[in-house]
């Protein structure tokens, strides 16, 4: 494949941001304001029933577990969201995509740019997040700066995802199938809300074959300072999985807009 | 002035098995106006997303600035302004906003982008919306501001796809107007329309296509004299002696039922003699016009 990607993706880019800027009050409220909900629901709600949990050889409270992982499924709703009904909405709706193919940009650069904005998106609700969950004091600050990266790296993975299926669908309705079969069971299964030691064997052979797994399990791992094994393969499966979805992405958007 | 700015040699497209633009080809001279005519999914708009680089070629050959846009598509883009048949404004952006995201596009740097928009605004009168919303925009204005945003790159090549369709007759003469003042700096202009006064005030040469094929090519008033003759008769709710009468005289006519509209190079004499005859009848003789090229090569019926 012809590579035809230039620094220009970052007009695209930019361009979301403008857009972005003029209502960030309304951007910045969810990821204010779902930790505080969940971490409320949870910390005072739960945390009678449960106590604490086991991570590695250490017992931990049940919110600190939760807390990471709250993040990661951010970062997968963030992006998803933003390359699934957004970048519709742009590419059908709204004719952005069509305006931009007239410009000296090619396909290739719209889709990055598009992919990298989902990516920024979730590493901005990311910090904002961060933020939350250290005032409740639930926040390792040294890995802070790595916690934001792995948001952008997770942020692509899932954007570029969310791409696949907008290069997919014919209505906008549609993106309900993906949201159903595959956000929210990773929501559910994905060692979010309890360890996967709890699933059976085969549940948590297929648990590790999901992106949300991983990204969650890296994000923990960093909170809790522990650079084990866990963190290591996750991010490996998420370089992985970026080198895959991320080519399938541009080549699918490039056969839907290209005709 | 030098080499032609596009050179098309048989264009084709296909959309699977369906052929939209069949076997065109043209050239446009620097600083001039061409239009492209056509009913309703004649394919003028595929054939002009060639040119832009919007949709690639089925089979032909095109070369844009001396380029083959095949390999240089970025280079010819970025001379090129482009207003699409349909509103691509940013809804989300305003006026202002709207042109220094697409000149981020260009990599035209963003002072200098503010000043041409300015300017740009100003010479489409738009200067007083700069700060709205484009959703808070008229059509008519929506129209004038795309053709403005597409000026943004200062380009060699302005192409217009319908620019004035829904515009009101005042939008329509000032974007004549400026159309004019471009051409008249030198730009090239390639444009598409449904409206034959504005091809034939505006276009030095023109394409009419009809199914994806070219139908007849020349300057709008070769195409007259070529087709048509410099004048028509046309006769209002004929008569059927009249009507028999034309067809004696084996008069190069198209009776329409009610109407009956005669096409001839001698049309004063035959006008003359009409009138002499049946001087009770409605019948007219008028300068023949665009219109009656149009109609005449593409027919009368319905496209679509
Ligand atoms: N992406 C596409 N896929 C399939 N068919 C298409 C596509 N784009 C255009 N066509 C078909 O090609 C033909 C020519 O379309 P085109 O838009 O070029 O016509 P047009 O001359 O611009 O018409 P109009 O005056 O209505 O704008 C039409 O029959 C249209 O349905
Ligand atoms: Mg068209």
């Amino acid at each position: 494949m012809k590579i035809d990607i230039t620094g220009r993706f970052i007009a695209v880019w930019q361009r979301n941001l403008t857009v972005y800027r003029e209502s960030w009050k309304i951007n910045f409220m969810p990821p204010l304001l779902e930790p505080l909900f969940y971490l409320a629901a949870f910390g005072i709600g739960f945390s009678g029933l449960i106590g604490s949990v086991r991570y590695g050889d250490m017992e931990v409270s049940y919110v600190s577990f939760i807390a990471p992982a709250l993040i990661a499924v951010n970062i997968m709703n963030n992006s998803f969201f933003e390359n699934t009904f957004a970048s519709f909405v742009r590419m059908y709706y709204q004719k952005t995509f069509d305006a931009m193919m007239a410009t000296p940009l090619t396909v290739a650069e719209i889709i990055t740019g598009e992919i990298v904005w989902g990516a920024t998106k979730a590493a901005i609700a990311t910090t904002i997040m961060m933020i939350v969950i250290g005032f409740f004091g639930l926040l390792n600050y040294t890995a802070a700066p790595l916690i934001i990266l792995i948001a952008f790296l997770g942020g692509m993975a899932f954007g570029s995802t969310g791409m696949i299926f907008t290069a997919s669908v014919k209505t906008i309705e549609l993106f309900n199938l993906p949201v159903f079969l595959f956000i929210t069971p990773m929501f559910l299964f994905s060692g979010t809300f309890f360890p996967l030691a709890n699933l059976p064997w085969w549940a948590q052979y297929l648990a590790l074959a999901l992106p949300l797994t991983h990204l969650t399990n890296v994000l923990r791992g960093l909170n809790f300072g522990q650079y084990n094994a866990d963190v290591f393969a996750g991010i490996c499966y998420l370089l992985l999985f970026n080198a895959v979805v991320f080519p399938v992405a541009l080549r699918k958007m490039k056969r839907r807009l290209i005709k | 002035m030098g080499t032609e700015v596009i050179v098309a040699e048989n264009l084709k497209k296909y959309f699977g098995a369906f052929t939209a633009v069949n076997d065109v080809s043209f050239h446009i001279l620097p600083g001039s106006c061409f239009g492209i005519l056509g009913p309703n999914g004649a394919g003028k708009t595929t054939t002009i997303k060639m040119i832009y680089g919007f949709s690639p070629l089925s089979s032909g050959s095109l070369k844009v600035f001396g380029m083959d846009i095949k390999t240089k598509a970025r280079e010819i883009k970025s001379r090129i302004g482009v207003c699409q048949q349909e509103n691509t404004l940013d809804p989300d952006l305003t006026v202002l906003q709207n042109f220094a995201v697409f000149a981020r596009y260009f990599n035209i740097p963003a002072d200098t982008a503010g000043k041409r928009a300015l300017e740009m605004l100003q010479f489409l009168a738009l200067e007083q919306k700069k700060q709205a919303r484009v959703a808070e925009l008229s059509g008519g204005m929506v129209r004038r501001l795309v053709i403005a945003r597409a000026l943004i790159n200062k380009p060699d090549l302005l192409i217009l796809d319908e620019p004035t369709t829904g515009l009101d007759p005042q939008s329509r003469h000032q974007v004549w107007e400026r159309i004019e003042r471009l051409k008249a700096q030198g730009m090239t202009i390639l444009l598409t329309t449904h409206y034959m006064d504005e091809a034939a005030r505006l276009c030095d040469s023109l394409l009419i296509m009809d199914k994806g094929k070219i139908l007849a090519q020349g300057s709008p008033r070769s195409l007259i004299s070529e087709y048509i003759g410099s004048h028509i008769i046309e006769i209002a709710e004929r008569s059927e002696g009249i009507a028999v009468f034309v067809r004696e005289n084996n008069w190069r006519c198209e009776d329409l039922g009610h109407r009956l509209i005669i096409y001839a190079q001698n049309s004063h004499e035959i006008y003359r003699e009409i009138d002499l005859k049946f001087p009770e009848e409605n019948s007219l003789l008028r300068s023949a016009t665009l219109e009656d090229v149009f109609l005449k090569l593409t027919g009368r019926e319905l496209k679509e």
